[in-house]
Parts: C-alpha cells; structure tokens; sequence
C-alpha cells in the first residue's frame, strides 16, 4: 500500500527551502548529460521546466498535443500573475502572500509548499521581465502592479488583459531557445495516452501522433507531467475546449494518489451559454467587479429591459449579502450567489441562467472614457460574442467551471506517490488549497517549472548516473503500447449510434448540476449512479468514426471523454466523503442559517489522496494531516 | 437559418482535395461559425461520413489555433478577429458560404481545413528570444522601459500565430509575423545585445522555409485578426539593415 510521505523539510518555515537546496544532491554537468527527462505540456509549467531542464543540461523531451507549444491553455489566462515584490509599498511581503494564499484556500493547503511558491514569485517576474514579457509599465519605466482578486494589496503584474498569453510566449521564446541548442526536442501534435513504468519507477510514455495516428514509445529517467486542469469535465467551462484529464488520469491509474479531486473553481463572471451547440463559456476578467454592480430584478420573472427597471426594484444581492465586500467578494461566495438568485427564480436572460453586471454608475460617475480606459477589450469582446453593446445594456454573466485546486498528489519536491514521476502547474494539488486565489496559479506554475523542479529533481536522478539509457524494447513498454492500442480499437468497433460530444455534453450537464457549485449528499448518490449508467452507455453505444492510422479528433475526444467518466466517479466520491464547506467545495449540509459555509476543522484539516484500487473497486483514502504551524486558523468571513 | 457550405475535404497531405457542397437547417444567429461546424459535424457523424477536420483551441481569440478562408477572407469577413470569434449574426438565411483552409507553400494541408504551420516554429527557433538563463535576470525594475515602447512592444508582441498574415498575402510572405517577434523584442533594451543576430537568422530561417517575400501590398496588416501593424515590418527592415 502506498504510503504518504510530504518530505516536508525541517526547520522554521522560513528557512525551509534554503535548508534543501543547502543539502539536496546535485548532478554534476558532466552527469546531466547522460540523463533524459520527458516533460508533457507546454504551458507556463511545462515550457518553464523543459527550458529551464535544458539549460541545466539535461536531455529533454516536450509534448503537448497542440501544432505549437506556443499554443497551451496558459495562453487564455488574463487578469495577471502574482509577486510579492511590495513595488507599491503597500506593506506586501512574502509572508503576506503566503498568508493571502492559505486563507484564500480555506486552510487546506500545505504550508510548507504555498511559502515557498511565495518565495519564488518574484524570481519569476525578474525572469519574465527579462525574456522581453512587456508587462505594464508607469511612465517612470518601472513595473505597474493592481489590485486584483479581493486582497488587500496590489501585487499583480499584468501585460493588458493578456497576461497568460505574453508570460507563455516568454516562456516559449526560452523554450526555442533549448530547441535550438539542441538540448530541448520538441514533439507537437502528440498525445500521451500511457505511461511506463520500469521496476516500479517511472520510465516512459507512449504516444499517439496526431496527425499520422502511428504509437510512439520515449523513454527517460525521469517523467514530469505539465498537462493542466480539468475543468472541462464541465463540458462548458472557460477552459480551451481540448483541455482534459487524461494524463493526471492515465498517471492515477498507475498508482499516483489523486488529492482532493473535488475541489473545483467556478468563476462567477463568464458569458452564459447562448445556444445548445455552445462549446466554452468566455472569461470576463474578475476586474470588471470592481466598478461593475451585479443585480437582479427584485421581482420574478420581471420581463422589462434591464434599463427600464427602476433601482428600488433591483436586488443588488452582493452588496445585500455582504455589506463590507459587496461585489467584490471571493469567486466562491459570488458565484453561489448568483446561482442562488437564479435558481430562485430571478435570472435573467433567455435561459433564466444568467445577473446582470452594469456599469451605468461607473460611466455616470468617471465618465464613459475612464471605464473604456480600463475595460475597453473585454467590453469589445463581449460584444463580439453575444451582439450587447455593455456601454449601454447591462453585461450578463454567470458563473462557469475554471480552475482545479485538485491534481496529482506530489510531495514537496513535486514528486509523485510514483518514484521518477512528477506534476507541475495545474496538474499537481499543491498550492491552492480548496480555493485559489486569483492571479496565483500563473504564478505557481511559472515557479514549480523554472525554480522548484529543476532543484529538486536532482535528488532523485543523482541515483541514475550510471544506468544509461532507458531501452523501448522492453516487455514493459510492449504492454503500455499494447493497452493503449486495445482500448483505440474497443472505442473505433462499438460504432453506436450517439456521438462523443453528446456524451460529453451529459455528463459536463450532469456534473455541473449535481457536483458543481453547491453539493449535497442526496446529488452526489444520485449522481453516482448516473454517472455509472452513462459510462456503460458510453462503452455500448458511442460512435467513433474513422480509422486509428490517421488524423482523427473524434478519436482523439472519445479518450478523453472515457477518462471524465472515470474521474467524474472519483470527484463525486471526494465531494461527498468531505462533509464540510470550505473553500470552493460548498456542502448544502453544511451552512449557517444565513447561508454561510461552514469549515469542520475537527474533522477535515486533510489533504484527501486516492489511491486507484482497480477497475470497479472503491478508491482508497489517505489523508495527509495539515498542521498548521505559523498561521491561525480562522474563519472566513465576507460580511 | 439555412446555409449551404462549400468545404474543401482533403483526406491527407498527399491526396488531392476538392470541394463538397452541404446544406445545413438548424443554424442560428446566435451561434459562432466553428459552433455552426460542430453542428455540421454531428450530422456528418450521424449519417456516417467522416467529420471535417479543423483546428481549434481556446475558442476566444487567443491560442491562435484557428484559421481557415469564409469566403476568401481568411479568418472570415470580419475586421480584427479570429475564425472562432466569427459569429452567425454575420450571415443570413440562404447563404452560401465557401471554407478552405489557409493556402501557402509553406502551409501543407493536413486534413480538410487543418494545416502544418511548423515553417512558422522554425522561425521563432531560429531566434525568436532573449539570451537569459533561468536565475540569472537581474531584478525587474533594474532596467527601465519607456512606457511608450513598453506599450509599442506588447501591441507588437500580441501576434498569436495563427498564419493569417501569409494566407493573406500573395506571395505568402510571413513578414507581419516575424517582424512582430523582431520588433518587440527591438523595442526593449533587454532584446538590444542579439539584435543583429536575431534579425539575420530570423530572416535566413524565413527564406529556408520558403515563404515568399514582402512587397508592401499590406493585405496582411489588413486580415491579422491582432491589428499587428505594418509598421513592424519597417522595423524589421531597419534592424535587419543595421545587421550587415
Ligand atoms: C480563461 C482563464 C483565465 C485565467 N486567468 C488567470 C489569471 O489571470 N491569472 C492566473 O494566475 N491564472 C489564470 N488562469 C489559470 C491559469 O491560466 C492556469 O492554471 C495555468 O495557465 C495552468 O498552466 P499549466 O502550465 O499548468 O498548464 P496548461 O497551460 O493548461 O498546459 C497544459 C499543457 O499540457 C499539454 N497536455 C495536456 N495533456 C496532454 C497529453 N495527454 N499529452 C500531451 N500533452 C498534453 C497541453 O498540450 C498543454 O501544452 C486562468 C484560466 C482560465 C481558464
Ligand atoms: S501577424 Fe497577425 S495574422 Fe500574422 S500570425 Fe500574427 S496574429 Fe496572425
Ligand atoms: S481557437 Fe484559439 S484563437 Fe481561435
């Protein structure tokens, strides 16, 4: 049975990090060479590792199943990244970030692991800054930082509304240049569909080209999985539509402890759905909550133009619920908000599934120039997609799936429960807790690949100088390809009657409304049993077409769609051991007669890690105990 | 509404494609063009025949993932955005739409309307970067920046990739897209040290990868989905003077 171990280093939190790098074992350069890393995903993570990896010297090999690594989901990220660079002198610290970070996630983060994200942020931006990232600047030519995501000092770099996309092409500018020293290979349009694993170690992975459909084995000493969230196990979600699960699942499946599985985000200002055949729901940057009023007409069913509705009868629920924060309270508390009003009965819109943001008294008060100074692409592209001009018609919004605090359970040196294997970025569980915290997660995946992985990996490839390369031809890697072929050919014979995205679409539905925002145990039995019948359905009637030796997505889809069904079981089990509110997991069993979450300490200060018992069998649960040793534990409150 | 479709298939890089007409009921205005293709695709798949192939990421305008002709634009009709941001409203009932995907010498055709734009990558591996080992960045507000460039070089920096620029163009040339990379990183001081050697080997990569050369026609500036100006590409041609 796999046994937790965090390998949380000794010593004062403080010195926690300086204390390993002062005795981790190091390779010497000469010794780099002779070892291969593979590095799926090319997002701020991925990329991140693979040049920084190269640079070291090692021998690194990059996946991602885009045509560019330019092109991962990192790139649609847009309100900013996180240092604790105190540039404004509004009294930030790292301490303070950590601080933020382990209240934002509702106490069930790892201490030891979000002070050492804070410890690394700011060598991020320096190294951003200096890889040309044109960040936003004061006229004095120095950084700019806002405000951002409900904390009370502005420490957020940000590049317009584009920030993901200029850190990731930073980071993919690094990533060539490993490409042209020879020291990085790149292979785009491939996707991992297995990984290998050599005397218990993790040894390779083997992949489906994309365009030709031929499976590919590659070995290494060691595997790092940058592969993202899986938010889009919602179907609709603000995440890019090919986003998906399968990689952390594949690894889960080969014994690495999943954590928290359930903890997911919803953002509560994304463009609601407009059609049936509606593929993502678009981002609106959180910036818009801070001039922008959320309402609902008082009234049900109240039919008349948002304009024609006078004040006293709009129910500002925000600043109603929460006098002191108003609308701008964490994403958690807003989005349930909003479902809360809908699902009474008061949204708007042609579906009911949709409040109101208005900016009618910014504009009265700083004037239309001042508001289009500030939101002037993100108001341009609400227009693009739903045909509403926001200067002069309320925008309507609702909350959608976003980020995963859940991920591959890793160690403090980023390691999974399988030996050789890691997860960084999105992908692992480390930093967030069951909430994050806006404008950190660029942050924690820009720092897990360029300063946190490649100092920890070491300690564990230093015991491989000497084995040389890993051989293909192993019986090993024979079953791995073999697998992944078996299961290629069960999806393209079943030749059923429902297509993938149909299936994908029900279960998105079914999760979404039964463990989405708000969970209660009666749901997550039903949905369990739901989930169950689909999958079967799935197994006995989707329709694959195409063949397995060409470019094919609606191959590609259907594994991914496969391995939802799977994790979806898993997310449902997760929510509905954790009978506590916290965070982002929100148990309707658990609240106050107002309507607040309540946290159950006693109970749940643990990090849930699964662990794959096999095809049918229960999960088992591992907890890893928080302590929690520098800060107070307390309750969260908005009001 | 209805809409007729003339859809290049192609089924790989070496057969030869050609165009197939389909009639499509169910769309509504309130759709985007690719969620029109999805729909298409469902159909196909019912029927069983194979679904058109095209790429797609983010589906907000930003990976650069998609890109194919609507009626000989590339990207579609619409100023200043992407296929995926192309919306239904901009059709109407009974029409008759024409998609094919991006044509360039160095753009081979993958399948139906997906495309190989690894020339583009070349591009960027022969020099699209600043020399910085991770850890060895001096601290951010060590070197200021005019906030003038600083602006200038996002606005530049903001290409997403997407190889509207060469379909555009009629010698499908990529120089709005390499000019983009060259002169954001022109426009700081952190770029300046490998200036020279950035413009020459970014160029000498273009002309490996055989995309034609510009002749200041300018359509490129006019179909780039991010509004990246032809200017750069004046900037271009002076750092790559300056080089020699
Ligand atoms: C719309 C939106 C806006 C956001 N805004 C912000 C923000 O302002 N600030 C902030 O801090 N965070 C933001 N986030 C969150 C943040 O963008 C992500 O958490 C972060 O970018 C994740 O980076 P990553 O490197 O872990 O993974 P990703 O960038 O998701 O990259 C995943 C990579 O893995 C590859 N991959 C996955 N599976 C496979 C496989 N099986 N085989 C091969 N390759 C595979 C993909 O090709 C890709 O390269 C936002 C998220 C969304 C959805
Ligand atoms: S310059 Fe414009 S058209 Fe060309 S690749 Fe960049 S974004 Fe696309
Ligand atoms: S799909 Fe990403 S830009 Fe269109």
């Amino acid at each position: 049975m796999t046994k937790l171990n965090s390998k949380i280093p000794e010593g004062p939190l403080t010195e926690k990090w300086s204390r390993y790098r002062r005795d981790v074992r190091l390779v010497n350069a000469a010794n780099k060479k002779k070892l291969d890393i593979i590095v799926v995903g090319t997002g701020l993570a991925g990329a991140g590792a693979s040049s920084a990896l190269g640079e070291l010297g090692y021998n690194v090999k990059n996946f991602c199943f885009q045509d560019s690594p330019r092109r991962a989901h990192s790139v649609a990220a847009q309100g900013g990244i996180n240092a604790a660079k105190n540039y404004m002198n509004d009294g930030d610290s790292i301490y303070r970030l950590f601080l933020d970070m382990i209240k934002g996630g509702d106490y069930r983060a790892r201490e030891a692991n979000v002070y050492r994200a804070a410890e690394v942020s700011n060598a991020v931006i320096d190294h951003y800054t200096a890889q040309g990232v044109p960040f936003a600047r004061d006229y004095g030519g120095t950084l700019d930082n806002r405000s951002f995501g409900g904390v009370q000092v502005s420490r957020t770099f940000y590049a317009r509304g584009q920030t993901g996309q200029q850190c990731l092409l930073g980071a993919y500018s690094a990533l060539n240049r490993q490409i042209k020293a020879g020291k990085v290979k790149m292979f785009p349009r491939r996707e991992m569909l297995e990984l290998v694993i050599v005397d218990g170690k993790a040894r390779g992975i083997i992949t489906r080209n994309l365009e030709t459909g031929e499976l590919e084995r590659h070995s290494a000493h060691a595997v790092v999985l940058a592969t993202g969230g899986y938010g889009t196990i919602y179907y609709l979600s603000t995440l890019a539509v090919n986003s998906n699960a399968s990689a952390a699942w594949i690894a889960h499946k080969k014994g690495a402890l999943f954590a928290n599985p359930s903890f997911v985000q919803i953002h509560p200002t994304s463009v609601p759905q407009l059609n049936e055949y509606q593929a993502k729901l678009t981002l609106m940057s959180e910036s818009l909550r801070n001039d922008g009023r959320i309402w609902v007409p008082a009234k049900k069913g109240d039919e008349r133009l948002p304009g024609d509705i006078p004040d006293e009868e709009r129910d500002y629920f925000l600043e109603r619920r929460y006098p002191a924060f108003g609308n701008l309270v964490p994403r958690d508390v807003a989005s349930r908000a909003a479902k809360e009003r809908c699902d009474a009965g008061y949204g708007v819109g042609k579906t009911g599934l949709a409040v109101y943001l208005d900016f009618r008294d910014a504009i009265n008060k700083q004037g239309k120039k001042a508001i289009e100074d500030k939101y002037g692409n993100l108001f341009e592209m609400y227009q693009v997609i739903s045909g509403f001009n926001p200067y002069e018609t309320p925008m309507m919004i609702y909350p959608a799936g976003h980020y995963t605090m859940g991920g591959l359970w890793v160690d403090y040196e980023l390691m999974t429960t399988i030996p050789g294997l890691y997860a960084i970025g999105e992908a692992n569980f480390s930093d967030h807790g069951a909430n994050r915290l806006g404008a950190c997660s660029l942050m924690q995946a820009a720092g897990d690949g360029y300063f946190i992985l490649p100092n920890t990996i070491s300690n564990y490839l230093a015991d491989d100088i000497k084995r040389g390369k890993i051989a293909t031809d192993t019986p090993e890697f024979d079953e791995a390809e073999r697998s992944v072929k078996e299961r290629i050919e069960r999806l393209l014979a079943i030749e059923g009657t429902q297509t993938v995205t149909s299936f994908h679409k029900r279960l998105g539905r079914l999760m979404w409304d039964l463990c989405g925002m708000s969970r209660n145990e009666e749901d997550l039995k039903k949905a369990l049993s739901l989930v169950r019948e689909m999958e079967e359905e799935f197994w006995k009637d989707v329709t694959v077409p195409g063949s397995a030796d060409q470019f094919n997505q609606e191959l590609e889809k259907a594994g991914r769609v496969a391995d939802f069904f799977e994790l979806a079981r898993l997310m449902i089990e997760d929510a509905m051991h954790r009978n506590e509110s916290c965070g982002a997991h929100f148990r309707e069993e658990k609240q106050t007669a107002e309507g607040e979450a309540m946290r159950d300490d006693k109970n749940f200060a643990y990090v849930a890690a699964w662990e794959y018992a096999g095809k049918g069998v229960p999960e088992k649960l591992h907890k890893e105990m928080l302590s929690f040793e520098e800060v107070e534990v307390k309750e969260r409150s908005y009001k | 509404m209805k809409i007729t479709l003339d859809i290049w298939r192609q089924k790989s890089r070496n057969e030869k494609g050609r165009f197939v007409r389909y009639e499509l009921e169910e769309v509504s205005p309130e759709m985007s063009f690719l969620e029109m293709l999805d729909l298409l695709n469902t159909n196909l798949i019912k029927r069983g025949e194979d679904p058109v192939a095209f790429d797609h990421d983010c589906r907000e305008g930003i990976c650069g993932t998609c890109g194919m002709y609507v009626n000989g634009h590339p990207h579609g009709p619409v100023k200043s955005i992407t296929t995926c941001h192309l919306s239904m409203r901009e059709f109407k009932d009974g029409d008759t739409i024409t998609v094919e995907p991006f044509r360039a010498r160095s753009f081979p055709v993958i399948k139906d309307l997906v495309i190989d734009r690894m020339s583009l990558e070349h591009i960027q591996v022969a020099g699209g970067f600043i020399s910085v080992k991770t850890g060895s960045a001096p601290e951010a507000n060590t070197i200021p920046v005019p906030k003038k460039n600083a602006d200038e070089a996002f606005d530049a920096a903001s290409c997403i990739g997407c190889g509207a620029c060469v379909a555009a163009c009629k010698n499908a040339s990529a120089m709005l897209f390499l000019s983009a990379k060259v002169s954001q990183m022109a426009l700081l001081p952190h770029g300046k040290p490998e200036a020279k050697q950035r413009a020459r080997e970014m160029v000498a990569a273009m002309d490996d990868m055989g995309f034609g050369r510009c002749s200041n026609t300018g359509a490129c500036e006019a179909k780039c989905p991010k509004n990246i100006k032809i200017t750069n590409i004046a900037r271009l041609n002076r750092e790559y003077y300056k080089a020699y």
